[in-house]
């Protein structure tokens, strides 16, 4: 409202703008509109024109690719290289398309999030609600770590998981993900357990509540929100991962993200750019869909987590 | 972990017993991961370790070594250029969405959604998209150029001087979106009083955003910043997606470096060396950061 008027007065210099009549239709048209609309729109192509792009090539044949140019629209629709890019695209030898890489990212993020979330969620209620001596200090390395390089700490991970066995396995990068997940998710669920009304926590313990009753049977059932949060968090994070996924497991464990990288920028062999970018798409399906669907909860979800990087 | 001081207390020990074991993943991943990691990493690099890890020291010569290599110094130049340029663009483009954003639009959803949508998607899927606008042969110069303009050239990732900013350009279309929302939040913090009391006083709106509500927003502005900062040293994925460093090894960045020379090369105390180094950077942007946030008693998160 106030900028409104900030705005219309710097425009017509109008003193009297207050009758909402008056001032309606000049406001559709008026230039400070066209500036404001028109800037969001060139902003907005920006933004999706590769979107776009995406669509239109994984949609056309490689003849058409060659010919045409990359923003026109397919002539004839093919839905062929996403059946390619999903069942027989190859990386090295293997010859399975994404659907591999798939699972594997699904078999990856399943438990990572459900993991990381449920030690989480119990650290961040002791810090919150049953503080002990040296608990901060130890939150403290946790949250100055979370902004540390993964590459510093990389080659010891790989040790211990060498010297556990677990090395080049769906658990090792599983451990990894819930590591690297815990500083923020801890201080996620610390700040929201620390924002419930402690009376809640004391009449409990009065009546005789303990640690595990109090936090399954009160503090669970108030902290939906904060959970799916985490989890929007968590699934878009360990979805998108290359990083780990490339150190900590072997090819044929590798994720979607790494499996398309070697699909699409494998050295042999003609470049299929509609399998590429249908592959591309893919890969990006599924936080996409987490976005959309969750609207938002994600802006809160990357707000509160945004520390990850 | 301790329980010296039983006999004071008697209970305590017992009583956050389960608050303890509670936190052992915890405790166990800030000491023995965070901090043990690091200071393991720290160590190792002053070795001259090869293939596996050993200590036997050798002082300084990785770092000598690390700084003398061409692909280092093209690394970190790359990562300087990439850094400055893309704080600056990613603060000066976030911050204009979000006051745009902020005129009490129409169909502000959807422009949010449009404007965020790239941040949810994997560094990978983002760099193999630009790889393909920025395709000379049939990305964005090749359409232009088949639009009558012939001479036009716009292929940044096959030009070694250019080829950062063709990175930086992805970098943005991903980011750009996160920094909008963290500023659309800060502005909406801010009190409607202000604004009255400067259209009150005749102040035009530019400057009421450049002299009274900017300095308002400090404490977003560092936080964006740190997290604008921390992404900078980390970029890996995007690089190895968009160019794989190429071409030659005009866009290498130094988490590249690292990672190759671990996993590659075998050169495990150039990789300690390295990613030494980057950690040193991130503690020049954190310690400050961490100063004036914590160090004024005033929490933030």
């Amino acid at each position: 409202m106030t900028l409104k008027n900030a705005n219309s007065g710097l425009a017509s210099t109008d003193q009297t703008y207050s009758e909402p009549q008056g001032a309606k239709p000049r406001r559709v048209i008026s230039g400070r509109n066209i500036m404001l609309y028109g800037t969001l729109f060139v902003a907005a192509t920006y933004y999706l024109l590769p979107l776009y792009v995406m669509i239109v090539t994984s949609l056309k044949g490689m003849p058409e690719i060659r010919l045409g140019n990359i923003f026109s629209p397919p002539l004839e629709i093919t839905f062929e290289p996403w059946v390619k890019a999903w069942a027989t695209a190859c990386t090295g030898l293997n010859c399975d398309g994404l659907s591999r890489g798939f699972w594997n990212s699904v078999r990856i993020t399943v438990p990572s999030t459900i993991f990381s979330i449920a030690v989480a969620s119990v650290n961040g209620y002791a810090l919150a609600n049953w503080r002990f001596k040296g608990a901060d200090f130890f939150f403290s390395i946790l949250i100055i770590g979370a902004f540390i390089p993964y590459q510093v700490m990389i080659y010891p991970i790989v040790i211990v998981l060498r010297e556990i066995g677990i090395y080049g396995t769906l658990s090792g990068l599983i451990m990894v993900h819930c590591i690297f997940g815990m500083p923020i998710l801890t201080l996620l669920f610390r700040n929201y357990f620390a924002s419930l009304p402690v009376e809640l926590f004391k009449a409990a313990r009065i009546d005789g509540a303990g640690f595990w009753q109090i936090f399954l049977r009160i503090m669970l059932p108030m902290s939906l929100p904060i959970f799916v949060v985490a989890m929007i968090l968590q699934i878009t994070g360990i979805w998108n991962d290359f990083l780990f996924g490339v150190v900590f497991t072997r090819p044929e464990y590798y994720p979607m993200t790494v499996q398309l990288n070697n699909i699409v920028n494998s050295v042999q062999g003609v470049k299929e750019y509609n399998v590429n970018m249908a592959a591309t798409i893919l890969t990006g399906l599924v936080p996409l869909v987490v976005y959309f669907v969750s609207g938002r909860l994600f802006v809160r979800g990357i707000a509160a987590g945004a520390v990850k990087g | 972990m301790t329980g010296h001081a039983k006999a004071d207390r008697p209970n305590q020990f017992l009583r956050n017993l389960n608050s303890k074991i509670a936190s052992i993943p915890m405790i166990l991943t800030a000491v023995v991961i965070f901090m043990g990691g690091t200071i393991w990493t720290v160590v190792y690099s002053f070795t001259n370790s090869k293939l596996l890890p050993r200590l036997s020291f050798v002082g300084l010569d990785q770092y000598y070594r690390l700084w003398a290599a061409p692909r280092w110094v093209v690394s970190i130049e790359n990562l300087a250029v990439y850094g400055i340029f893309s704080m600056i663009f990613s603060l000066v483009i976030g911050f204009v969405l979000a006051a745009l954003m902020d005129q009490k639009i129409r169909f502000e959803n959807t422009f949010r959604t449009i404007f965020l949508y790239p941040f949810a998607l994997s560094f990978i899927v983002t760099g193999l998209v630009w790889q393909w606008l920025l395709n000379p042969e049939f990305g964005i110069q090749s359409v232009v150029r088949s639009l009558g303009w012939t001479t036009f050239t716009f292929d940044p990732l096959y030009t070694p001087s250019i080829v950062i900013y063709g990175v930086l350009i992805a970098a943005l279309w991903q980011g750009t979106g996160l920094v909008m929302c963290l500023m659309l939040a800060g502005l909406r913090g801010i009190d409607e009083d202000i604004w009255k009391a400067a259209r009150v006083d005749g102040i035009p709106m530019w400057k009421t955003y450049l002299f009274i509500v900017i300095p308002m927003m400090r404490p977003v502005f560092i936080t964006t910043l740190v997290i604008i900062a921390s992404g900078i040293v980390k970029v890996y994925d995007l690089v190895v997606a968009q160019t794989s460093g190429g071409p030659g090894i005009a866009s290498e960045v130094p988490a590249k470096y690292v990672y190759d020379y671990m996993f590659q090369a075998q050169n495990l105390g150039q990789g300690f060396a390295a990613s030494t180094m980057m950690l040193v950077t991130v503690a020049i942007v954190i310690i400050p950061w961490a100063y004036l946030e914590f160090g004024g008693g005033r929490k933030r998160v």
